[in-house]
This record gives C-alpha cells, structure tokens and sequence, in this order.
C-alpha cells in the first residue's frame, strides 16, 4: 500500500470543529499523483514506488524525462518521488493516487522545505539571548565566547554560530487529519507545515 | 488570498444571524456544555467591538452585574451561539466603545437609534 503523497501548500486558516472549537488548518492540495514506475525486490533489490505530481509544458520536458513517462504510459509531470515499500507494490504504473488515502482524524507526517531566512545571525539562528543593548553595554547581538584560551586553542566543532537559516528539509511529525475533499483533492491538517505558500510538500500518513 | 481558502472560509460563514452593529444591545443565546449537560446562557449588553473578518470574526459584549462591568467576547460565526437578538440600536460614532470602561451609571448610556 502506498500511504503517500504530495501536494501543494495553499495557505492557513481556521475552521469551526466538530466539537465547536475554532481549529487551525493548513489547507493542502494533494494530488492526485500517478505511479510513474515500481521497483521490485527481483529487479531492484528493494520495493518502491515512484510517484509523480504537478502539471508540466510539454515544452519544458527534456527527453530523458518523456521516455521514462512514456514507458510507464503516463503524462509527464513536474516533481517525482520515490517511496520505500516493505513488500511488493500492489500499484502498477498508472495507477492515480488521490487525498482519499487519508482518514478524517488520522495522522499525518508532513515533508517540506523551509522557509529559508538568509545569513542569520545567533540570536535569530539559534535563540541566543544577545546583550542588553543601552546603558552603554555596547553588546547587543554578538555571538560571545565560543570557546576556551590556550587548552584546547581551537573551537569545538559544531559550535553554534551565524550562518545560513532555513531553506531545509523539515517534517512536521503526527498532524491531525481535520477534512478531506476528495472532490477537490483538498487536504487540511491541524496546525503548520514547513515552506511558503505554493511549496511542494510530501504527505504520508503515520 | 487563495479563493479555495477564501472558499473554505465562506462556508463556515453564518447568515442566519442578525445584521448587528457596534452600540447594538444584544441577547447573545449561547450553548453551555457543563459535563454532559448542555443548556443555553443568555449575555445581554452593549456591543463594544467588532473584530476582525472573514470566519474568524469576533465581536465583544460589555455589560454590568452587580455593579461589575463583565466583558466578553464572542466569535460571530461561532456554532454555540443559538440565537442573537437585538433589544436595542445605539447611535454610536466610533467603531470601538472602549470608552464606556471609564464611565459609570448614567454617563455609560448610549442614544438610541432613530429611525
């Protein structure tokens, strides 16, 4: 079985719960996604299978990417990825996948990019607390002391210090399932998912 | 805003509540789940604000028990309200009343609406 799929990140809002409680959602739209192509345990040595999402110009599919969707007979499309299965698939390629895999109330993983932040210094990248900015102090966002003197006379690796933020791999782990619209191929789970609206993200369920 | 979302918001939206306004005196029937017992609370007061938009709109009743102003505040679009009525239209000319906070007794009333 394959549990997986991917979709686009379309915005936040909130809906009105079962229960009467105003939820915070993160509106997805999922698939659907086509089997682009299975591996086997005989062929391969592992089982997976390759998904594939997003509509693409023909124009700007380059050859070696329409002879491999035309071998498994599908439209090409933007994004493929490939998911680990522990037995065979029971997909073949072809096959489309749709938002009606996932279970009102059930959850979710949800893979992403960051929203990525640029250089960044300490206090922004890592929480540090900075200075205390007037009375003279002339200490306000500086990193400190990183290290000791002459013993060891180098800085640990590792070291927390400025440098790139975000524009990471990120999974949100274990969100609430809260609609599924199959019509629509709309997903909203419970709170946020890595990446700025329109990301390309990989839902699977947990 | 993305219209799916702006779609999905529309859906949660309530028209069967009244058109009522800042200054307004309300009766707000609101459903009260104590335990498994379930029984509808009446809030009656002057609303002091509205706030925000969309479904996510919420609007603030202030009223005066035993002589303690009491504030809530209330989502319009909210299931649990049963019912809103309107007792009273105030003329107002702000779209907060915070101003009713410092006032006491008879500088706290408001001019009803005239027609």
């Amino acid at each position: 079985m394959v549990t997986t799929i991917m979709g686009r990140k379309l915005g936040m809002t909130q809906v009105w719960s079962e229960d009467d409680r105003l939820v915070p959602v993160t509106v997805i739209e999922a698939g659907p996604c086509v089997v682009s192509q299975v591996k086997t345990f005989k062929r391969d040595g592992y089982a997976a299978a390759q998904i594939a999402f997003g509509d693409i110009k023909e124009s700007k599919v380059n050859k070696p990417m329409k002879g491999h969707f035309d071998k498994a007979g599908v439209e090409p499309k933007r994004h493929v990825a490939e998911v680990r299965l522990d037995e065979e698939a029971t997909v073949k390629p072809g096959d489309t996948l749709t938002v009606d895999m996932f279970e009102v109330g059930s959850a979710v993983h949800v893979t992403g990019t960051s929203k990525g932040k640029g250089f960044a210094g300490v206090m922004k990248r890592h929480n540090f607390r900075g200075g205390p900015g007037g009375h003279g102090s002339h200490f306000h966002r500086a990193t400190g002391s990183v290290g000791q003197a002459s013993t060891p006379s180098r800085i640990f690796r590792g070291s927390r210090m400025a440098g790139h933020m975000g524009d990471e791999t990120v999974t949100v782990r274990n969100l609430e399932v809260v609609k599924v619209d199959a019509e629509q191929n709309l997903l909203l789970v419970k709170g946020a998912v890595p990446g700025a609206k329109g990301a390309l993200l990989t839902i699977r369920s947990a | 805003m993305n219209t799916i979302i702006r779609a999905i918001e529309q859906q949660q939206i309530r028209e069967d509540l009244p058109d009522f306004q800042v200054g307004d005196t309300v009766k707000v029937h609101y459903r009260v789940v104590e335990g498994s017992r379930e029984r509808v609370q009446v809030f009656q007061g002057v609303v002091i604000s509205r706030h925000g938009s969309s479904n996510r709109e919420t609007f603030a009743v202030r009223k005066i028990s035993f002589g303690v102003g009491v504030e809530r505040k209330f989502p319009v679009h909210s299931p649990k309200i049963v019912q809103i009525e309107i007792v009273s239209r105030g003329k107002v000319r702000r779209s907060k009343l915070y101003f009713l906070r410092d006032k006491v007794g008879k500088a706290a009333r408001l001019k009803e609406k005239s027609y």
